[in-house]
């Protein structure tokens, strides 16, 4: 009796562990439905497009994740990733000879100041992040068109060496994606080795019991809500730079998209849990249904469709796993 | 209870701090567009108005710019008024103003096709001809629409612009906006009916694509079009969005004159690829030149030489003779094809819009 409880445990717990290998399997899967109808799929040149167009997503995902696992939430990021690039192309707009770092540096720095925002009001305010993120999504959108006079700042009027951040290679590796590989790199190392890392994870899934085993709560929130909007700063420079403009309304609605690349990661909305190679992995999944879906002959109704379903399924699988495992450690502690 | 007082309290803030941007942000703007307002002065002139969308926008400067340059020509006094923010009420407001100056006439730009009516009639009936140009009023608040070009002529001049530079041969595809955008749909018909035209016949369409008007979607979608289409010649992209897309991926890979791009953008937005060849032109309105034929009409209207019927024609200035034409709202004068922007005239143009 007790044998077979621990075989059925093993399973169970070995699903929940290997989630991220069934949405490896996913995308393997739907790599190869696209392979058969449209062969130029797993070309070389269109696997570069796909990273490349995916590195954006994935870096702003990882950032949503340590968010989501506080149960919190940032609708603000698309707001912030617009506001940072207008302030950077009108920055580069005036002084053509700026530094393309500097640039990043004034980017990352405006998105910090948008997420210390967002912190204060989450952590010393106390609105929930929902509305606090609401409210600032569109004091961020309304500063951005004030700022840029409704004006766009167009390709002619960027420096080269600012559209090339986008475009050049860092040991053979497009920017973008090299940027992408060294925040995701860090942050598998921040959440899984450092104290403030595991911290996020405590007061996400308890954070009653995780204050009071002496976790400074205020400043993990104001932590997570200033490395959201420090990303999402990066990614606004990032994103200005690869498409040579920047608009007000740039990356209007992103924020949705980042949240259902972590959702299809596993990342739990309940707060708590969240892997960071699985909101890699939901990530690479929505880059593919992006790119993939383009290729095959699909019309642009069925495109949504297909994106939502798909959607709807992985957090479908989510809750049944978590269900299944909640259930089974319920009938343990009854034997 | 507390947290929500506190929550009042920063909205508030963040709604005062808005209130206190937009105050700033028009009166940035409110400066240039009553430059032009030249007031009063009752010396037997004739005063035409225009009334734009909103102040600060280049766009509108152009067009208030052609307006000006037809009154002045024709011996008027022009009036050029916006409103600090796109909104109907300043339209409204300003209308009211100009009612009261016993003004000759009165062109409008609308914010709204249908909420101008009352204020529009009210000033029809104190004798002042309305008419409206770029973005329509209906046809009960005007006597006729100044129109930019008509479906066809967008349609058909992006073909023949396409087939010029593929010397007539090869697969071309068009990247739209959203797969529901009425102008471009209705556009692309123009564009598949002006293919079958025997001229044509070794250019193949392949594939209407939709980027949305987002510049991810856009990019991945003319990156899927290269991808399925190897010998793609040309993308026509008839959006401001999807056709700057297009070109920038064109550009990083390296495609200049293997595949062209063309449609209608923004001459801001498509300056570095006209100059960089991957676009050799583009179109687009000329917003001097619209302005310009609505100056004439309204001088044209006020003089009585037209009224806004069928069949009406007149002389505008340097641009020719214009009738007026049937639509299936009222009346209009179209001011004939879109205007070609390319590597000879695209320096002047791309700062102005």
């Amino acid at each position: 009796m007790t044998e077979k409880n621990l075989l059925k445990h093993i399973n169970l717990a070995n699903i929940s562990k290997f989630r991220e290998f069934g949405l490896l399997g996913f995308i393997v899967l739907l790599a190869i439905v696209f392979q058969i109808l449209n062969p130029a799929f797993l070309t070389f040149g269109n696997l570069a497009d796909l990273t490349k167009n995916t590195a954006i997503l994935s870096i702003l995902a990882l950032g949503m994740m340590l968010v989501l696992i506080t149960r919190g939430i940032d609708l603000s990021i698309g707001a912030t990733l617009a506001l940072s690039g207008m302030i950077a192309a009108l920055t580069v707009r005036e002084f053509p000879g700026l530094s393309p770092l500097l640039a990043i540096l004034i980017g990352i720095v405006v998105g910090v100041i948008c997420g210390v925002v967002l912190g204060f009001l989450v952590s010393k305010v106390g609105i929930l992040p929902i509305i606090a993120s609401l409210g600032l999504m569109n004091a961020y959108r309304g500063l951005t068109y004030w700022i840029s006079g409704r004006e766009w700042v167009s390709a002619y009027q960027m420096p080269a060496s600012f559209k090339d951040i986008a475009t050049s290679s860092i040991l053979g590796i497009n920017t973008l994606v090299f940027i992408a590989i060294m925040i995701f790199l860090f942050f598998y190392y921040f959440v899984n080795n450092t104290i403030t890392g595991r911290q996020i994870y405590a007061l996400g899934s308890n954070p009653d019991s995780a204050k009071i085993s002496g976790i400074n709560s205020h400043k993990v929130y104001m932590l997570v809500y200033t490395m959201m909007g420090g990303l999402s700063g990066l990614a606004g420079v990032l994103w200005v730079s690869k498409f040579a403009s920047a608009q007000g309304n740039t990356a209007s609605g992103y924020e949705l998209t980042v949240i259902a690349a972590c959702i299809l990661g596993g990342v739990s909305i309940n707060g708590g849990i969240g892997k960071v190679t699985g909101v890699l992995l939901g990530a690479v999944l929505l880059g593919v249904l992006d790119n993939g879906l383009p290729l095959i002959d699909v019309s642009p109704f069925w495109q949504m469709g297909i994106e939502g379903a798909i959607i709807l399924i992985a957090v479908l699988f989510n809750t049944i796993v978590k269900q299944t495992v909640e259930k089974s450690h319920r009938l343990r502690r009854v034997i | 209870m507390k947290k929500f007082g506190i929550l009042g309290i920063v909205l508030t803030a963040i709604l005062a701090l808005l209130v206190a941007c937009g105050d700033q942000g028009a009166a940035g703007g409110s400066e240039e567009g009553s430059g032009g307002d030249t007031g009063g002065g009752d010396d037997g002139d004739k005063r035409h108005a225009i009334v734009f969308k909103s102040t600060g926008n280049p766009f509108g400067e152009k067009l208030m710019e052609g307006f000006e340059d037809a009154v002045q020509e024709a011996g008027g006094e022009a009036i050029l008024r916006a409103p600090e923010q796109p909104t109907v009420e300043g339209q409204i407001q300003i209308i009211e103003e100009l009612i009261s100056q016993q003004i000759d006439s009165l062109t409008i730009v609308g914010n709204d096709y249908d909420g101008l009516e009352p204020v529009l009639t009210k000033a029809m009936d104190r004798g002042i001809e309305v008419l409206s140009t770029d973005s329509a009023v209906n046809e009960n608040s005007r006597m006729v629409h100044v129109n930019q070009a008509d479906p066809e002529a967008i349609g058909r001049i992006q073909i023949e612009a396409v087939a010029e530079m593929i010397d007539y041969e090869g697969e071309i595809a068009v990247l739209s906006a959203t797969s529901q955008a009425s102008n471009q749909n209705l556009w692309i018909e123009w564009m598949k009916k002006e293919l079958e035209n025997a001229d044509y016949e070794n250019m193949e369409l392949v594939e209407v694509t939709y980027g949305d008007d987002l510049r991810d979607k856009s990019v991945s979608e003319t990156e899927a079009l290269l991808q399925s289409y190897p010998d793609l010649k040309a993308i026509i992209a008839p959006t401001t969005v999807g056709i700057a897309a297009a070109s920038k991926v064109i550009t990083d890979k390296g495609l200049q004159g293997e595949v062209v791009v063309t449609g209608l953008g923004l001459p801001s937005e498509m300056a570095e690829y006209i100059q960089n060849e991957v676009s050799p032109w583009m179109y687009l309105w000329n917003p001097i030149e619209l302005g310009y034929l609505a100056g004439y009409t309204a001088v044209a209207l006020s003089d009585g030489e037209i009224t806004g019927d069928v069949g009406d024609t007149f002389e505008a200035g340097d641009l020719g003779s214009y009738e007026v034409t049937e639509t299936e709202d009222g009346t209009e004068v179209l001011l004939g094809d879109p205007f070609r922007f390319d590597i000879d005239n695209i320096d002047e143009w791309k700062d102005v819009y």
